[in-house]
């Protein structure tokens, strides 16, 4: 296993945690939290196998590990960015068994056996994927920041709008999904960008969805 | 977040026993609200039984002709179905209008059902909160709090939080029904009408489950037919939480059913008030929210109920 990249940081992060959740527990007269040990019922680090863009990867991790912290401190493919680490942003988004998820509210020791794809596997400066150029071409971001995560989300918007799969906006829901502006904008609504570059992304995404029509 | 121990038991039998058996356990499916939980330490279990795996993924056909879900079916999956999408619009309208894509993708039904509400007090652990801190007040009830997303009826003076699922209040006007294991290994059926508890003076009890219970099933009744809607208001045309929502089946002869969303503790429904459908939206809701207690905050929510009925029965 590879350390983390900022171990002290996170110690320090992790005893100032312990320290005020210590406080809660004591005024939380009347919750479990007050009447337990603190003792955890077996170990607390464990031994997980990813498949992350098409390689075997080998992890022991601390069970807190979310799938985003251990793509970008234990492997290293930072790539997948860090936004409200809430599932309010959708800059962590990565792709699981096929589908886009948060990588931020996902543990990964729930992700033994699984296959993920970060925007690493996706596409490199030399072979980009084709929805990468179009972001490119579009100017589909400013800062970059949200991109990652808006290009994951973006490549399986349309796969799902083919798949048949509804959303808010969509009409008959016996008939194929067309793919239009509405569609695309509400299924990427997981996805925020405080440059608002979204004319752009939907620019990028319309296209990459009529070529590849 | 703190630490935890962790495992992936045989069956939903095996997960049930544990749950009950070792100390400050909680089941973990699709994660997506109980590890932000976590993270702010709201919630903080000593140890998480994973309980995806586990072969409740499936939707089956019931004898009675309706379906069973599967407590994993994904929100994505459920409302995808294509004898959801035929037969239960009103499910897949309200799934669709919930959350996003990638939290669609993870959140689990059984989840869906157990999400905590997002009241902003019992999100912010400096502020006191009957539900998350038992006996440390209502920071919801205090003088200017904020008070606008919150509940009109069914609440107390203990906690005035909403539950804020779109899915439960569409499976509640179909008549949905929670199937269990408990902790001995027998199952149990809890109607969706009893599924969840009014906060009272134990706002912390949120539902019928006993302690390691795992609800394994979502049960629909056979499909009732007529026109289907669900017509969420929110501040933002996307990704927000109703203030109110409206599930509605009407059939051709004007009867019909009306759940609420966004208003109280679980999802709102009546016979009484199903009983007024065909006298029109204001005669529903006199009867819906009769005894609605709102803030001055959020008094606006039984207005703009009667009026996102009306719209719809208008169009319908």
């Amino acid at each position: 296993m590879s350390p983390p990249i900022d171990f002290s940081l996170r110690r320090r992060t992790l005893l100032a945690g312990t320290a005020a959740a210590a406080a809660f527990s004591a005024v939380n007269r009347g919750g479990a939290a007050a009447q337990s040990t603190g003792a955890t019922a077996g170990p607390e680090t464990t031994t997980v196998t990813l498949s992350v863009n098409g390689e075997e990867r080998e992890l022991t991790v601390d069970n807190r590990t979310t799938l985003l912290d251990a793509l970008r401190e234990h492997l290293q493919l930072t790539g997948t960015k860090k936004g409200c680490d809430h599932g309010q942003c959708g800059a962590c988004t990565c792709t699981v068994n096929g589908e886009r998820i948060n990588s931020c509210l996902s543990l990964a020791v729930m992700h033994d056996g699984d296959e993920v794809e970060t925007i690493e596997g996706i596409g490199q400066p030399e072979s980009m994927d084709p929805m990468q150029a179009a972001f490119v071409e579009h100017d589909g971001f400013q800062c970059g920041y949200c991109t990652p995560g808006q290009i994951q989300s973006a490549r399986k918007v349309i796969e799902e709008i083919r798949a048949g799969i509804p959303s808010h906006v969509t009409g008959d829901l016996t008939a194929e999904i067309a793919i239009t502006d509405a569609e695309i904008r509400e299924r990427m609504s997981g996805n925020i960008c405080r440059c608002g570059a979204y004319a752009n992304i939907l620019a990028a995404i319309t296209q990459v969805a009529e070529e590849s029509a | 977040m703190r630490a935890f121990s962790y495992e992936k038991p045989a069956d939903p039998a095996a997960a049930a026993a544990r749950a009950a058996e070792v100390e400050g356990a909680k089941f973990l499916a699709g994660g997506t609200n109980l590890l932000d939980l976590m993270k702010l330490e709201i919630e903080t279990p000593l140890h998480v039984i994973d309980v995806n795996g586990l072969g409740l993924d499936e939707i089956s056909e019931t004898e009675e002709g309706g379906l069973r879900v599967g407590t994993l079916v994904t929100n994505t999956a459920l409302s995808a179905d294509s004898r959801i999408r035929r037969d239960y619009p009103l499910l897949t309208r309200a799934i669709a209008a919930g959350a996003t894509g990638q939290l669609r993708n993870k959140a689990t039904t059984g989840g869906n059902l157990l999400q905590r509400t997002r009241c902003p007090y019992f999100y912010d652990t400096n502020m006191p909160c009957n539900k998350r801190a038992p006996g440390s007040g209502c920071g919801a009830l205090t003088e200017g709090a904020f008070s606008r997303q919150l509940g009109v009826i069914g609440t107390s003076d203990a906690c005035i939080a909403t539950h804020p699922s779109d899915m439960a209040v569409a499976m509640r006007a179909l008549d949905a029904v929670v199937e269990t294991v408990t902790p001995a290994g027998m199952t149990r059926e809890i109607p969706l009408e009893e599924f969840h508890l009014l906060p009272g003076d134990t706002p912390e009890d949120e539902t019928a489950l006993m302690p390691g219970e795992l609800i394994t099933h979502v049960r629909l009744p056979a499909p009732v037919g007529g026109t289907q809607e669900y017509h969420k208001v929110r501040d933002r045309a996307s990704y927000a939480f109703a203030l109110v929502s409206v599930a509605l089946v009407r059939q051709a002869d004007g009867s019909g059913r009306v759940a609420l969303g966004g208003v109280a503790p679980k999802p709102w429904r009546s016979d009484a008030a199903d009983a007024e459908l065909p006298n029109g939206a204001s005669a529903v809701m006199s009867v819906l929210l009769d005894g609605a207690r709102p803030t001055e905050e959020n008094a606006f929510k039984i207005t703009l109920a009667e009026r996102t009925l009306a719209a719809m029965l208008k169009e319908a």
